[in-house]
């Protein structure tokens, strides 16, 4: 019988065959932090009496960096000495470094047939190249820094499959809303998501990683895109070591498999307060105060290049302000030199240095009671980006743009043909 | 692990995610009680005032599902939370819990606000007190319990940083 690639994955890391269901103790790659996750895991560390595995571990500071008040800057302080103290090499301060999973693919450290985890949720992004990521807790991260290995349920797997080609103004965010909207948010609660199909091979890397970021937000515990020769082509001359891809079985055994004519999907928004209530963004018409661009979900250069297309030569609505983050300092360099933040600037967008801030209502962006935001991130819980009375709409980077010019949520056909 | 829990219900309903638990703008410090002071502040503001040691939390599907942060099960131990009854749990959730001493038990149970709430380990028996009505649920597999046993995934990391060194 076929097997499926998280069988594979912890058929090899266990040493063993491997069932569904199955708890087994699987070989870690890498385990990265970041500045929230990162203080409880360093106090669990430090009871544990040991020494680190140096070169598996990554410390990210992004959530509240440049610090946003003097708690978070003591916590990322505490990064920063654990850093120091066991001699940790794989440290990016601010000014080199930016939102942690967009640092982890760019820094070369996820690479296909990996096992990759790290304390956010958003581990599961690194599928997209072909890794088995997931999202942990500090107290388990603190183990993987002594042991390099940790328990695992070995998950089921539901594939996914997009045919057809994609309308104008549709990206990776779209697909992934439609398939929360349809499975919910705990569609695939602990299980293994394969999205594939003749849509996904034609999509560029960044729009993979979209997918692959908002698997979370259906409740799985990863999600795997194959590796393919554009994978093989972002990662060369940035991958850290060699890798080997782990492919799933052509005969492998799903729980659940769910096609879809990606031609028929338009451009979506996740109205609040869940992303699973997904809707086609034309019918929505509501006015906003706030339009987000960035994130480890859109914050990469070609979510700032289908944006530009769309604010060149317009301006930000009045009464609404935008605000652009590109996630890391590459993205911002390149946005640089491609002129895409002189297109936000001219527009009257404010543009900052990469951050998770606002995302998450930590802060930089921060909603007010009854405002409204459209943003290009993944959770639209009760007062995720601020006071339990404002709402975030979720969209892709192309909305987004054409809401902030519009000044309320539209179809970017609105505004561009 | 105590093996009979007791105490009064806090009803929550689906998709309780980790925002609502604990908002992120207090993810400044990892510390249980100051994070208690803050949990289900944007949905059930008078919560931390009025949750009493030995609480238990009842919810529907879903719970805790959003961030992998670990304040989340900390806020509520802080708070006093004794036991999480809920249809299901999101899986980082489940295992910050289990991994730091959170009991968590998988029922559908019917209960309401103040109900009182007897759960038996052993016999993986949940009772409303005042309802007179029982659920069983189904124990943890034999990992997770030896887990929970060895008082959370801390020790059982030292045993086996021990028994590694051993050889």
């Amino acid at each position: 019988m076929g097997r499926t690639f998280a069988e594979k994955i912890f058929d090899k890391r266990s040493g063993g065959k491997v069932a569904s269901g199955d708890v087994v103790e699987a070989a870690v790659d890498y385990v990265m932090v970041n500045d929230v996750t990162g203080p409880p895991a360093f106090e669990a560390f430090e009871m544990l009496g040991a020494e680190p595995l140096r070169n598996k571990i990554i410390l990210i500071p992004d959530h509240y960096v440049p610090n946003k008040d003097v708690a978070s800057a003591i916590q990322a302080k505490r990064m920063r000495d654990f850093a120091m103290k066991w001699k940790i090499k794989n440290y990016f301060e601010i000014g080199e470094g930016g939102v942690c999973h967009q640092l982890m693919m760019e820094l070369g450290y996820v690479a296909p047939g990996r096992l990759i985890v790290g304390a956010d949720s958003h581990t599961c992004t690194y599928g997209a190249l072909g890794a088995f990521s997931t999202g942990i807790g500090s107290t388990e991260a603190a183990t993987v820094f002594a042991r390099g290995k940790l328990w695992f349920r070995v998950p089921k797997t539901d594939e996914f499959i997009f045919t057809g080609r994609l309308k104008k103004n549709v990206f990776g965010k779209d697909l992934i809303l439609r398939i929360i909207g349809d499975i919910g948010v705990d569609g695939a609660l602990y299980k293994s998501m394969e999205v594939k199909g003749s849509t996904i091979s034609n999509l560029e890397l960044s729009d993979r990683m979209t997918i692959a970021n908002m698997a979370i937000e259906a409740g799985a515990k990863n999600l795997f895109i194959a590796p393919d020769k554009k994978t093989d082509s972002y990662l060369k001359g940035i991958v850290k070591g060699k890798y080997r891809a782990i492919l799933p079985d052509e005969n492998a055994q799903y729980d659940r498999r769910y096609e879809y004519d990606a031609a028929n999907i338009p451009p979506l928004v996740a109205a609040p307060y869940l992303p699973s209530n997904v809707k086609p963004a034309s019918e929505i018409d509501v006015k906003i105060d706030q339009a987000y661009l960035g994130s480890c979900t859109n914050g990469r250069v070609e979510d700032l290049r289908a944006a530009a297309r769309i604010m060149k030569g317009r301006r930000v609505a009045n009464g609404v302000r935008m605000i652009v983050v590109p996630a890391s300092k590459k993205i911002f360099e390149q946005a640089m030199k491609e002129g895409l933040l002189k297109i936000f600037m001219d527009a009257d967008a404010y543009v900052s240095g990469p951050t998770c801030g606002a995302c998450l209502g930590g802060y930089m962006g921060v909603l007010a009671p009854g405002e409204v935001a459209v943003s290009s991130t993944n959770r639209n819980f009760v007062g995720r980006m601020g006071h339990k009375e404002s709402k975030v709409y979720l969209a892709n980077p192309a909305v987004v743009a054409a809401s902030a010019v519009k000044g309320r949520i539209v179809d970017p056909s609105e505004v561009v043909k | 692990m105590k093996m009979i829990i007791e105490g009064i219900a806090w009803k929550f309903g689906d998709n309780i995610d980790t925002d609502q638990i604990i908002p992120a703008e207090y993810l400044v410090t990892p510390d249980p009680e100051e994070l208690a002071r803050h949990a289900f502040e944007k949905i059930r503001p008078e919560f931390s005032k009025s949750v009493k040691s030995g609480d238990i939390l009842v919810a529907g599907t879903n719970f805790g599902c959003g961030s992998s942060r670990e304040h989340a099960p900390r806020a509520l131990m802080g708070a006093g939370i004794s036991c999480v009854i809920a249809r299901s749990y999101a899986r980082i959730f489940f295992r910050n819990s289990i991994n730091i001493g959170l009991p968590l038990v998988e029922a559908d149970i019917d209960a309401d606000e103040n109900d009182a709430i007897k759960v038996d380990f052993e016999n993986g028996l949940v009772t409303n007190l005042s309802k007179n009505k029982n659920w069983r649920f189904p124990p943890y597999n034999e990992f997770l319990q030896k887990l929970i046993d060895n008082g959370g995934l801390i020790p059982y990391a030292k045993e086996r940083l021990s028994a590694e060194r051993r050889g």
